[in-house]
């Protein structure tokens, strides 16, 4: 059975699948426990399992584990803890940016790396950069903020 | 505030149920291997016990049957707890939907969860403070009257020491019936009620540590997939098993005409769900998206039925001089949860356990112990959040199927949806097509109204949504359809001396249908408030001022004063046409609820057809408010859903299948369409709490396509608002 190495969260996981083109959401879901990342569509429609890949953020429902051997993952429980949250999810809670939350692990892995590119992100940056990112339950206009907050915005 | 149990005793010795805490933030809640579907404790509506046990350390925990679907009911209900009980909301966790553990109060729908389910904990609350205050007091050998519930304490109101809720009641039960006449807590001394309070969940979802049904696992658990048959209502014809034989410990359960695969790997059952080699039959049955209209029209009807008739509306506008006429269609929606519905099953050894995000754990116990042919004491249904429910998506399909798995091979099973059996095969929010007519009297106020409705009618006393598992498996079940309660709100919300409202119930529906979000009310006060609309430009007359014209009831004209005064409402004749526009609506829930009034400015772009909504204005009466923050949320919420459902939601099907089967095919709102909402919340201490879940949902179509008229002169009768529509309109 294919073996890769993962990067993940700073730790190096060696991972075994029977099919190489298995989605590297699985992986991180099943193998690695890491369930932060949430299956959505499967399409890389929707932005709920959306992990950073050497820091860019990548649909993990279609990126092949393949893909991402010996590269850098991040997912959302690498980026902060219940009780060290990463400042964007500080915002996220200051702002109660969720409903269901099923796909704020999404919003925030896309949010945390537009904020690395562009700390100052401005209100339309950050509608631009989520809008592959779906949310049902109109938890939008709370999650923007949370992003402006968190690039030390008000948001209008 | 992220304090969720994860482990538990029953104490048998004294007979309360009660909670350890772990801080931990692993969200493993209600992770009970054992599926003792009936622990002992009392589930009585009618028992103190059946909501509250108190520990010997002084905490509370409440045992909630309405369940938090992401609208905040995890701290609201709380909230109303820890005031009538008289401690801190840090000190209580809350057990949701869990039918060994939670009293069976109905299911999370309706906009019920703080207005029935709450309201009954209040009570249970209040009562157990009294009793609290009472042994306090004998022991004291004082009368109850000098002693106040304070901090988790009894203490004397004249000072000194107090004795800890812990002390007089730990891990004991109260044996108590919950008194209807309890006193409240006046909304003068309210010091938890009425804050914006964080939600204890919100920390560990954004952080990822949140545990949903999809990811709860139990031991020995395997993957399972379901095929559903490329149309709708076919008969398998071939399965070949050899065709996944390749695929690592995938296995094949067939029952009928249902078909599933497992394996231990949940991608090895996605790859045999996607390599298995089978055949249906070819069905043609549906009436495809573009017939749903005329079918409408066409029936079969079940019956017909006045919902109001007050004077003589059919004689008032042969007689009038102004009459208009105007036809609203609503399409066939879906739910869009955005995780596909997902449940774990364990059926053996004539016992089965259940976890499932459903909104009605009692109620689907009944059903699911029908389905697997076991009583219902054999049955435990544990609820576990879902991805956002707006009403009955496929959650109960999909723990059918996991169910019906389960039994086929005696282990745990774990069934998610893929997005194609989501947006394929959850129950769809039914059609609903309005035929309005009205006229205007001498005075330029509505003289006479008449609303006429096609709805698929509901079955009387359906004990539960036929589910798809065990319809493929030949599993009998009652046969019907469920819509929710999709006739209210039909008729003017104004005084008008003849009106007449009809509904042509019709006897079933294109889709299967389930209760989607406000039921029936959307289309309904878009119909309504959008020809009231019409009735007022025929008359010449500002919108805001013709519709406070016909109302008298106070809470009503409150919220409209304040939504027009949020949004800056300039008054008006008639349509301004300069391309930017503003509309109003208004709607009083259900004829009985909560009060909301919604203005809306937005941009028509006479090029692309495209509407663009700027800002959106809600003014907000729901009673007493429980907690502010969770209610901004909700509203936020019912307004971008509902702009979501009304400028892009129609789900496309043919003859046989839905073909709208992912988000390319189905768009939904994104960020760069999200309007500014500006929302003005009435709170109004003295008056129930009313629910909020689905209120501010219903004005907003009419308020967008009034304010697309304002902007473009074009009346929008039709949802979704497409562009290709609005360019049509234009034309």
């Amino acid at each position: 059975m294919p073996r890769f190495v993962l990067h993940v969260n700073g730790d190096a996981k060696s991972v075994e699948v029977a099919d190489a083109d298995e989605p590297l959401l699985y992986v991180l879901r099943n193998a690695l426990g890491l369930t932060g990342a949430k299956f959505g569509c499967g399409l890389g429609q929707c932005g709920a399992c959306t992990v950073l890949l050497d820091g860019e953020p990548v649909r993990s429902c279609i990126v092949p584990v393949a893909r991402a051997a010996d590269r850098k993952v991040t997912t959302v429980e690498g980026l902060g803890t219940v009780d060290k949250p990463h400042p964007l999810q500080v915002a996220f809670i200051a702002e109660q940016a969720s409903q269901c939350g099923y796909c704020v692990p999404g919003m925030v892995m896309t949010g945390a790396a537009l904020l690395v590119k562009k700390p100052k992100a401005t209100l339309q940056e950050a509608k631009d950069a989520l809008a592959g990112n779906l949310c049902r339950c109109g938890a939008h206009q709370r999650i923007l903020r949370a992003v402006m907050r968190a690039a030390g915005r008000t948001a209008t | 505030m992220n304090a969720r149990p994860s482990r538990r005793e029953f104490l048998q010795a004294t007979g309360a149920l009660v909670v350890s805490l772990s801080f931990a933030g692993d969200g493993a809640a209600q992770r009970l291997p054992a599926s003792d579907a009936a622990l002992g404790k009392t589930l009585d509506l009618n028992d103190v016990d059946g909501f509250i046990a108190v520990g010997a350390d002084g905490r509370v925990t409440i045992f909630c049957g309405k369940v938090d679907l992401g609208q905040g009911l995890r701290i609201a209900i709380p909230q109303m707890a820890a005031e009538e009980l008289g401690i801190g909301v840090d000190r209580i966790v809350m057990l949701e939907g869990d039918t060994a553990l939670t009293p069976d109060q109905g299911p999370t729908a309706g906009s019920s969860g703080i207005m029935r389910g709450g309201v009954q904990i209040r009570q249970a609350a209040a009562t157990a403070r009294e009793a609290l205050v009472r042994l306090a007091a004998g022991r004291a050998g004082r009368p109850a009257s000098e002693f106040i519930a304070i901090d988790g304490e009894i203490r004397p109101k004249s000072g000194g020491q107090g004795i800890r809720f812990g002390e007089l009641v730990g891990d004991k039960r109260f044996g108590l019936k919950v008194d209807p006449k309890a006193p409240l807590r006046s909304p003068d001394t309210y010091t938890v009620v009425g804050k914006p309070l964080p939600r204890p969940d919100v920390p560990a979802k954004v952080t990822g540590r949140h545990v949903f049904i999809h990811d709860f696992k139990v031991d020995r658990m395997l993957h399972g997939r379901v095929l559903r048959p490329t149309s709708v209502g076919a008969k398998l014809v071939d399965v070949d098993e050899s065709s996944i034989k390749d695929i690592k410990g995938a296995r094949l359960v067939r029952v009928n005409d249902f078909v599933g695969v497992l394996a231990d790997d949940e991608w090895a059952a996605i790859s045999a769900a996607k390599k298995l080699k089978l055949s249906w039959s070819d069905e043609r049955a549906l009436v495809g998206r573009d017939g749903v209209r005329v079918w409408m029209r066409a029936g079969p009807f079940e019956s017909d039925e006045f919902l109001v008739r007050q004077g003589d509306s059919r004689q008032a506008l042969a007689g009038a001089a102004k009459r208009l006429r105007g036809e609203y269609y609503w399409p066939m929606q879906t739910h869009g949860s955005m995780g596909p519905s997902c449940a774990v099953a364990d059926v053996r050894d004539g016992k089965a356990t259940i976890w499932s995000a459903s909104q009605a754990t009692h109620r689907f116990r009944v059903t699911i112990a029908r389905v697997l042919g076991l009583p219902n004491e054999a049955v435990r249904v544990v609820y576990l959040d879902g991805s956002g429910c707006y009403g009955m998506n496929g959650h109960d399909d999909a723990a059918a199927d996991a169910a019906l798995l389960s039994r086929a091979v005696g282990r745990p099973v774990r069934v998610q949806w893929m997005r194609e059996d989501e947006h394929g095969w959850d129950p769809k929010g039914p059609p609903q097509l309005l035929a309005l007519e009205g006229a205007l009297g001498d005075d330029g106020r509505i003289a006479a109204w008449r609303t006429e409705m096609w709805l698929p009618k509901a079955t009387a006393s359906l004990p539960n949504m036929p589910l798809l598992g065990p319809e493929a498996a030949g599993i009998a079940q009652t046969p019907g359809i469920t819509t929710g309660l999709i006739s209210q709100n039909g008729n003017p919300p104004y005084a008008v001396a003849n009106q007449e409202v009809l509904v042509h119930w019709i006897r079933t529906a294109p889709l299967r249908p389930s209760n989607l979000r406000a039921p029936g009310k959307i289309a309904n006060c878009f119909a309504v408030e959008s020809f009231t609309d019409e009735l007022a430009a025929a008359a010449g007359r500002d919108p805001l001022e013709f519709r406070m014209q016909g109302l008298t009831d106070p809470r009503g004209i409150e919220v409209l004063r304040r939504a027009a005064a949020l949004i800056g409402w300039q008054a008006r004749p008639a349509w301004a046409k300069r391309g930017t526009g503003r509309g109003i609506a208004y709607i009083h829930y259900k004829n009985n609820e909560s009060y909301v009034a919604m203005a809306m400015e937005a941009e028509v772009e006479r090029s692309s057809g495209a509407i663009r909504v700027r800002r959106v204005a809600c003014a907000h009466d729901c009673g007493l408010v429980i907690n502010p923050d969770a209610l901004r949320a909700q509203i936020e919420g019912n307004i971008l859903q509902t702009l979501s459902r009304t400028l892009f939601e129609e789900v496309a099907f043919d003859r046989s299948r839905v073909t709208s089967v992912d988000w390319a095919s189905y768009p939904i709102l994104t960020f760069p369409d999200v309007p500014e909402i500006l929302i003005d919340l009435v709170d109004r201490p003295r008056e129930p709490p009313l629910g909020a879940g689905e209120a501010a949902a219903t004005p907003v179509p009419a308020a967008l396509a009034n304010a697309v008229f304002d902007a473009a002169g074009i009346r929008l009768r039709t949802v979704p608002f497409t562009r290709q529509r609005v360019l049509a309109a234009l034309a």
